[in-house]
């Protein structure tokens, strides 16, 4: 035995780091919001169908990425805020309060946190759509869209290009739309995926696309797409929630 | 250190100042990586070797369809699994010295010879060349099958895996391999492997290259199986003719313009001007 005893450090760190990819892009009057359902440790996949993207409300969606565990644990949460909230005052809590409550939880752990990029997309009260994204101690902004998680450096640039058309000059005498169609936002959606899954090792197996849309607005768009699945939560709604669901690459 | 002409072998007089940088704080430049399945199996006529086709960059795919089978002689070949550039060099470097062995000699090369190099090579560098190499080849004495691991040491085993998905291609091996395979059900079992690699390890994907060595001959199966193939995207990004905004014009004419003028002189030539 050495007659001097060394200083030995030991650490256990609470946290991994579960891959995948979330985006939400938010229309005039509806919103989209979309992730991949691979859940990932290292160069071993967990599971091929981890749901990222979460329905709150008929009129909010949640999609949570970074360590998986806080993640469900912080939709649980959430989900319990607004049913209590509900028992309080017999209606749905509005997207722009969610957005403020999902701050104030975050920031209470700024300590020890929530190891998770937010995104909540869904339906203001005005009727626009509209996506909020998080950092995981609680800054948040109200955006047009946004992609977090592993892939957020490929995607986002592409999103920056095709909605706020970034580096792109308009025909002389026109300007570029504000808002794009919802069948030019599904499209992007789906090939920011199938190409985050080429490029990204962490991304693949299937992906969840989730459409809000607002009470006013007509339908005939969506009943057009193959595998559409209603999950509106009341008969009484206004506005609607529909999911998407599309294969990705396995490999 | 500053001659005119370089010493043989590996330049270290960066080493003392890249550790400083490094001490320091700066991050040292990642090297791209095969994060790989590779195998290799005996069956009833020679070997088959299989590999993956992914080349990664962290968790960035860098290359999808890259070559992970190198050639070392007509009856022997070589997967490569861990720094690319190291795979690359150290097969390229033993090939040609198995040529120069072989013309030496005389003789076709054997499969120890070769692993013997690698292993030599290797075991000199202590685990710097990061080499993980699955090699096989049919020579005078049979079919061999060799795993050589960065640090030297080696394994001639009937049936290899190497790589991140060595261990989802091994439970394919260890379950389905019998002695003797014809070559249809090698190609097979290998394939299967390689798969088990591209769909469970992230390191691994894209497509299965196969190569099979007997007595024979050699045949390389390029993408043997391509179950990764990319779909059809849904929007065209194509941009419009003048969508790049530009601060500035400047045109330039790159022809040269030349004009000839004949002049005329008498004949007998004109007299000098002696004035």
């Amino acid at each position: 035995m050495s007659p001097i005893s060394q200083p030995t450090s030991v650490a256990f760190n609470p946290y991994a780091e579960n891959g995948g990819t979330i985006l939400a892009i938010a229309g005039l009057d509806f919103a989209v919001v979309a992730g991949d359902t691979r859940q990932s440790e290292g160069y071993s996949i967990q599971t091929r169908y981890a749901p990222k993207v979460f329905r709150l409300t008929d009129k909010a969606t949640l999609a949570v990425n970074g360590f998986a565990a806080d993640g469900n644990i912080f939709v649980k949460t959430v989900k319990q805020r607004l049913e209590w909230y509900r028992h309080a005052h017999a209606k749905d809590m509005p997207l722009r309060a969610i957005a403020r409550l999902i701050q104030t939880m975050l920031y209470a752990k700024r300590f020890f946190p929530y190891y998770v990029y937010n995104i909540l997309g869904g339906i203001e009260e005005d009727g626009s759509g509209a996506v909020y994204s998080f950092d995981p101690v609680g800054s948040y902004e109200r955006e047009a869209c946004r992609a977090a998680g592993a892939a957020s450096s490929l995607i986002q640039p592409f999103l920056d290009n095709q909605i706020y058309f970034k580096n792109q000059v308009a025909v002389s005498g026109t300007s570029h739309p504000k808002h794009l169609p919802i069948l030019d936002v599904l499209s992007l959606v789906t090939d920011s995926f199938t190409s985050a899954t080429e490029r990204h090792i962490e991304v693949g197996d299937g992906l969840e696309i989730y459409v809000i849309v607002a009470s006013g607005r007509s339908l005939t768009e969506l009943s057009s797409i193959a595998g559409i699945e209603e999950v509106t939560g009341s008969a009484s709604a206004t506005d609607r929630v529909f999911v998407i669901r599309r294969e990705l690459k396995k490999d | 250190m500053a001659d005119v002409y370089n010493k043989a072998g590996f330049d270290f007089s960066n080493h003392v100042r890249n550790s400083f940088l490094q001490s320091k704080g700066v991050p040292f430049p990642k090297a791209t990586s095969t994060g790989t399945t590779i195998v290799g199996c005996l069956f009833k006529d020679g070997i088959v070797l299989g590999a993956d086709t992914r080349a990664t960059e962290g968790p960035i795919v860098a290359d999808k369809n890259c070559e992970k089978i190198h050639y070392i002689t007509d009856n022997i070949r070589c997967c490569g699994a861990g720094t690319a550039a190291d795979t690359e060099f150290t097969t390229a470097l033993i090939s040609s010295n198995m040529e120069l062995h072989a013309l030496n000699s005389g003789r076709k090369p054997r499969v120890v010879t070769a692993m013997t190099m690698l292993k030599q090579y290797l075991f000199r560098h202590q685990g710097a060349i990061g080499a993980a190499l699955v090699l096989g080849g049919v020579d005078s004495t049979g079919a061999h099958l060799f795993t050589v691991a960065p640090h030297g040491s080696t394994d001639k085993l009937p049936y290899v895996t190497m790589g991140s998905g060595s261990l989802a291609a091994m439970a394919v091996f260890e379950s389905q391999w019998r002695k003797d395979l014809d070559r249809e059900s090698a190609i097979n079992l290998v394939s299967a492997a390689i798969s088990a690699g591209i769909f469970n390890d992230l390191g691994s994907g894209s497509n299965v290259d196969v190569c099979v060595i007997t007595a024979e001959g050699t045949t390389m199966l390029r993408n043997h199986v391509t179950p990764n193939e990319r779909g059809a995207k849904e929007k065209r990004y194509k941009f419009r003719l003048g969508t790049t905004a530009w601060t500035k014009e400047s045109v330039r004419k790159f022809v040269v313009d030349e004009s000839v003028t004949q002049i005329s002189v008498p004949a007998g030539g004109e007299a000098m001007d002696i004035s």
